[in-house]
């Protein structure tokens, strides 16, 4: 597998002396399905936000097979929605920055709403939906511009287990379709499990990847995965670092 | 019996505005027998039937009065308007800017405009100067609004537009001045209210200067002459138009705001 981004000793220190990522050392794989796992507070939104390119990292390179970093589309932990603006016209969004109409950005839209099952919804104002609708509308705002690279932060951390087991179900479906390459953020165990292909887990601040875990089953998975055996032993080896990792010595992190 | 509603009221099927303007009447009706049954003469106490009475009688002289009054209003307000909204946009394009001239809209406003007034009468003639102090109540509740409005914008949308390449301009069109527009509506009510206001206490202040226009003066003119009718009729033509204008703009952010904004949201039954 191609490699699409190399992240060498990135680190991030804040203007207040915090110390939120130390040392980031990464290779992304083309298509991969990578999840990072953490306590919270451990700099997994920071690191993310970093590949983004929402803020730069204090020191360390993040290099891009073909040079730039491809066009990403990002997913909040909150769906962060114009209020003013109908479901349509928020996924419209990205591509009205690149300058398309409305008429020639439509057969996009209709497809991205489709795709996340919200094809009858277009013309809904967003507080008319559902959490978990709006996070949908969220993410078919991320597909739109069908990018590359997706980005999500926790995306379902706010919904209800049945919700979020029907959303983690369409993500890797939408992701097969798409051969999107994935970064999600998460700190359930079992998500991470479920959705990635491989997990890197965090250790508590200063934030560095203490395990990668690869998750070889095939995508996209289903119930029977969950119930199955093999995702309970990936559970437990996972569930094991992450203990490990929370239980390793800290270092002084904030100066004063 | 009919059904329940939901806010647990008893209900029956009485439109919500019944209620209101039956006290309103009785009120009237209220002030009405007072007078008449004690015989208080009209230099003292008119009676309600005797404002309505005055308003048409003296209909020729006040329209014209009320008429100055809206113009020099509405101008000032729109003046307040125009100004806020741009020095807001400015405000919030360059920090800088803000922090240089807020302290002088801080100084304008926290200056009681009555006392203002005198020193405009010396500089300006009557009625720029009552259209200036008009201006200066009204404009500050826009602008500070408003610059709280933009400043307001959801931090993660405002990165969503930095990720997607979003000039200045595109984030100040589609995701600044929206939202703010709640924040602007609620300037406008109360810019629309202040407005009138200044326009009267600048027309009291302009006293005998005010060469006799608008209601404020009819209000003072008829005190002179204890026609107290007239004073009352005034004074109501005032109040209308003040509730006219705080109308006219809860009408306009419902209007804009109806689909999207919390504020106006009914609780569903
Ligand atoms: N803008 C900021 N300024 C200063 N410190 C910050 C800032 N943003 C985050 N931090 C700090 O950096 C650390 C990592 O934050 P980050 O948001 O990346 O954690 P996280 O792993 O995403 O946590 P969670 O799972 O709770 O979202 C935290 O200790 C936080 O307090
Ligand atoms: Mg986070």
């Amino acid at each position: 597998m191609s490699v699409l981004a190399t992240l060498r000793g990135i680190s991030k220190t804040f203007a207040n002396g915090t110390l939120a990522v130390d040392g980031l050392d990464l290779d992304i794989a083309d298509g991969e399905f990578l999840t990072f796992l953490g306590p919270s507070g451990c700099g997994k939104s920071t690191a993310l936000r970093m590949l983004a390119g929402l803020m730069p990292p204090t020191s360390g390179t993040i290099g891009w097979t073909g040079g730039a970093r491809p066009q990403v589309g990002f997913v909040f932990q909150e769906p962060t929605l114009m209020p003013w603006a109908s479901v349509f016209d928020n996924v419209w969004l990205p591509l009205r920055l690149r300058h398309i109409p409305r008429r020639d950005a439509a057969r996009s839209i209709d497809e991205a709403l489709d795709l996340v099952g919200l094809g009858a919804f277009a013309k809904v104002y967003p507080r008319e939906l559902s959490g978990g609708m709006k996070m949908r509308v969220s993410i078919a705002r991320a597909l739109v511009t069908r990018p590359p690279l997706l980005l999500l932060d926790e995306p379902f951390a706010a919904l209800d287990e049945i919700t979020r087991f029907k959303l983690n179900d369409d993500l890797l479906a939408l992701k097969t379709e798409l051969g999107t390459t994935v970064g999600f953020v998460t700190h359930s165990v079992f998500e991470s499990v479920y959705l990635s292909t491989r997990i890197a887990v965090f250790s508590p601040r200063p934030g560095r990847i203490v395990a990668g875990i690869d998750i070889p089953e095939p995508l996209p998975r289903n119930e029977e995965f969950r119930l199955s055996a093999v995702y309970a032993d990936h559970c437990r080896i996972v569930s094991a670092a992450l203990h490990k990792a929370m239980n390793a010595p800290q270092q002084q992190t904030v100066a004063q | 019996m009919s059904e329940p509603r939901a806010n647990g009221r008893a209900t029956n099927a009485l439109p919500d505005f019944v209620l209101p303007v039956a006290i309103f009447i009785a009120a009237l009706a209220g002030w009405e027998a007072v007078v008449r049954l004690n015989d208080i003469p009209p230099y003292l106490l008119p009676s309600p039937s005797l404002i309505g009475e005055t308003i048409v009688k003296d209909w020729p002289l006040l329209s014209g009065s009320l008429w100055v009054t809206l113009k020099i209003t509405f101008s000032a307000l729109f003046l307040a308007i125009a100004g806020g909204l741009f020095l807001a946009i400015l405000f919030a394009q360059w920090k800088w800017v803000e922090r240089s001239f807020f302290p002088f809209a801080v100084i304008l406003q926290v200056t009681p405009v009555i006392a203002i007034a005198p020193l405009l009468l010396v500089y300006l003639d009557a009625q720029t100067a009552v259209l200036v102090c008009a201006f200066i109540v009204a404009f500050f509740p826009i602008l500070s609004n408003t610059v709280l409005g933009l400043a307001s914008a959801d931090h993660n949308l405002v990165e969503l537009y930095e990720l997607y390449g979003a000039s200045r301009w595109q984030q100040l069109r589609l995701l600044r001045l929206p939202g703010a527009l709640p924040y602007f509506l609620g300037g406008l009510k109360i810019g629309g209210g202040l407005a009138l206001i200044g326009a009267i206490v600048a027309e009291i202040a302009a006293g005998s200067a005010g060469q006799g226009t608008g209601l404020a003066f009819r209000i003072a003119e008829a005190g002179y002459r204890l026609n107290i009718p007239r004073m009352f009729a005034a004074l109501v033509l005032i109040s209308v138009t003040g509730i006219a204008i705080f109308l006219f703009f809860s009408i306009l952010s419902h209007l804009l705001l109806g689909r999207w904004h919390d504020s106006q949201r009914s609780r569903e039954a």
